[in-house]
């Protein structure tokens, strides 16, 4: 029992589970502003593959014909697409749902359904097949890379991966130290109150929605052009509705999501070691226990006094 | 407001799903008309590009003004699939193919109802003979053919003594590859350690790549794998100089400096006799197979990889003893594998 533990939770497997771990960040922080000021977005998952086919398509565009290397510009230009995408998206999602107040659930599953065939329908017509690009690499972040386990954890992951552990700080320095996260926080709680304080709930919505779109976005880049190089039809399959569950799991909480974030992707990679090793237990069986952990872990350890109270519920000023 | 909101997400949704399932008619002269339901993308390097090529193939021999293909991509889901081939045989047309091993059952309601329509369903050796259908053809590949050639191969290049293999759900030819795959392996090197994984999809490309990963991590430095969702761990081989051996399509474009071959399916061995014999008049619902022997299985070496000529050479041998039934296969009910060689004085 020990040896098949000690077989499992290898260095190189919790690496995989931090790799992995980057495009949940990603959206479910992004998502976790949206709901922070009372909006569900849905349709991560949609905005996840415009995002992953789009900074694609410009990675594969602008690297020079037969380079073997990455191309630093081709990289930027791929992230900035992605987050004009994002941009873009995210007013539509901020338009339907917060100007014209569509329940939030059904807008959310259109906009996915809207991504899904729209990231499809362009790699169609823009790519013969399946091709490859040369992504992000990964950077050695020199003396710190060298410590022994914690090295080989930390600090030998692409740029987009330390970006994601970044957000986790700065997302809670904003929510919890500046006026715009004071307003974020109002608007979803209370949004008469803060409407009476003069806070434009409408603006703040519109911000928190688009920044979490943006943000999706980059979830769908970091595994086209950073985790594994390649844009694949639904190649997110499902990452964005587990996001949006692991806004709930981690009470809206940056820290919280990353939590949250880390051991689902970690019970993936432990998973797939166990399965490739034959420990006697049928793969139909690892293969759920990511999801099932999710699941019982949002039926038992979720605090739902954290949600905002106004959540899902449009605002319509008073008469 | 709010009814607005509802009307532009009911476009949206309906503007995606409706264009799916609008096969196109024509009219005019008489060319053959094919249809094909597919899982995946016609350039998926895999399952369903195997048929695309097939057919684009007999066209450019025929000639596209006396042979008309059709397609609907990524039906995956059942139900979708079964409303595109009944729309398909509704429209006359005169071959119509339901790519995919879990079409079946809609095939069985469907057929006996176009009883001058062909089909053709594979993979699988079932015509629905026992149901007293007759206008169900069946085509399958013996991939573990190619597989166990590929296995002796990785067998011989491996330094490490310990190979990867994913799959995506233990069924159908993707069984038979990985199956025939291994036994290539333990048949040239018993002591090389083949490391097996289905990961229960056949279209999730970060799981794939995962699993790539957990393998290369224990140390294997030769990965294969079956079904669409492979380009992920075809990436994951890349980055860490592991050698991939590809099936279905060429997938050496994927990555030229550590492809070695790839097993490629040739439908046209299927589809040609279907054709005749729809164009004759005499549908049957005849049962075809892919092998090497026939050419529907071919192993196509990468010209970009230079492999070792003692490798080449004895992937050559395999071949030949697989084509003369000196190494031949067996599949119990259960779909277990056996290989069997002949009592000749071959050596092992």
């Amino acid at each position: 029992m020990i040896d098949v533990i000690k077989a499992l939770l290898t260095v190189s497997a919790l690496a995989s589970g931090i790799r992995l771990a980057t495009p949940y960040l990603y959206a479910a922080i992004g998502e976790t502003y949206g709901q922070r000021s009372g909006v569900l977005n849905l349709g991560v998952e949609g905005v996840m593959l415009m995002g992953a086919f789009t900074s694609f398509w410009a990675v594969n565009r602008f690297t020079p014909e037969g380079a073997t290397t990455y191309e630093p510009t081709a990289l930027l230009i791929g992230v900035l697409v992605a987050l004009a995408v994002g941009f873009v998206m995210g007013l539509a999602t901020a338009f339907i749902n917060v100007t014209l107040q569509a329940e939030q659930g059904i807008s959310g599953i259109g906009i996915y359904l809207f991504g899904l065939g729209m990231s499809d329908l362009l790699f169609q017509r823009l790519f013969q097949g399946v091709e490859t690009v040369n992504g992000f690499p990964k950077i050695y972040i020199p003396g710190l890379s060298d410590i022994p386990v914690v090295g080989e954890l930390l600090f030998r992951q692409n740029l987009l991966v330390y970006i994601a552990f970044a957000l986790v700080p700065i997302t809670w320095f904003v929510m919890n130290k500046t006026t715009l996260g004071l307003k974020i926080r109002a608007v979803g709680q209370n949004p008469e109150a803060a409407d009476t304080m003069g806070i434009s709930v409408v603006k703040v919505r519109y911000f928190t929605v688009t920044l979490g779109s943006m943000l999706a976005a980059v979830a769908g880049a970091s595994l086209s052009i950073a985790e594994h190089n390649v844009y694949f039809y639904n190649m997110t399959a499902g990452m964005g509705f587990i996001a949006v569950a692991l806004v709930y799991f981690g009470s809206w909480r940056a820290r919280g999501v990353m939590f949250g974030a880390l051991l689902f992707s970690l019970v993936t990679a432990i998973q797939l070691r166990a399965s490739t090793l034959g420990i006697g237990i049928p793969d139909e069986y690892l293969r759920m226990t990511p999801y099932l952990l999710t699941i019982i872990a949002l039926v038992f350890a979720s605090q739902r006094i954290d949600q905002p109270a106004a959540l899902t519920k449009p605002f319509e000023r008073g008469e | 407001m709010k009814k607005l909101g509802f009307v532009v997400v009911a476009v949206l949704v309906a503007a995606l799903v409706l264009p799916v399932l609008t096969p196109s008619a024509q009219a005019e002269g008489e060319p053959f008309r094919v249809a094909v339901v597919m899982p995946s993308t016609v350039n998926d390097l895999a399952f369903s590009q195997s048929i695309y090529d097939a057919l684009v193939a007999i066209q450019e021999e025929r000639g596209e003004e006396n042979f008309q293909i059709d397609y609907s991509e990524n039906l995956f889901v059942v139900e979708d699939a079964a409303t595109a081939l009944r729309d398909y045989a509704a429209e006359g047309y005169d071959l119509v193919i339901a790519h995919g091993s879990q079409y079946g059952s809609s095939l069985e309601e469907i057929a006996p109802e176009f009883p001058d329509t062909a089909f053709a369903w594979g993979t699988t050796v079932n015509t629905f003979q026992d149901e007293g259908i007759t206008n169900v053809y069946a085509y399958e590949a013996r991939s573990e053919q190619g597989a166990f050639v590929q296995g002796v191969m990785a067998g011989m290049l491996t330094k490490s003594n310990v190979i990867g293999v994913i799959g995506p759900i233990e069924t159908g030819d993707a069984k038979l590859y990985v199956d025939g795959f291994s036994a290539g392996v333990a048949y040239q090197n018993p002591d090389a350690e083949v490391l097996v994984n289905y990961i229960q999809s056949f279209s999730d490309v970060a799981l794939a790549a995962a699993a790539a990963e957990a393998m290369l991590d224990e140390g294997a430095d030769i990965l294969t794998g079956t079904a669409q969702m492979v380009p992920g761990a075809v990436n994951k081989a890349k980055e860490a100089g592991a050698l991939w051996f590809g099936t279905q399509a060429d997938q050496a474009s994927l990555a030229p400096e550590i492809v070695v071959a790839s097993q490629v399916y040739d439908w046209t061995v299927a589809l040609n006799p279907i054709i005749e014999d729809i164009e004759a008049g005499e549908i049957n619902g005849e049962a075809f197979s892919l092998t090497l022997e026939n050419g529907g299985l071919n192993i196509v070496f990468n010209e970009d990889f230079e492999l070792d000529e003692a490798v080449m050479a004895r992937a050559e041998e395999i071949m030949d003893a697989i084509v003369n039934g000196d190494i031949s296969f067996e599949i119990d009910d259960e779909g277990n594998l056996s290989v069997i060689e002949a009592e000749t004085e071959s050596e092992g």
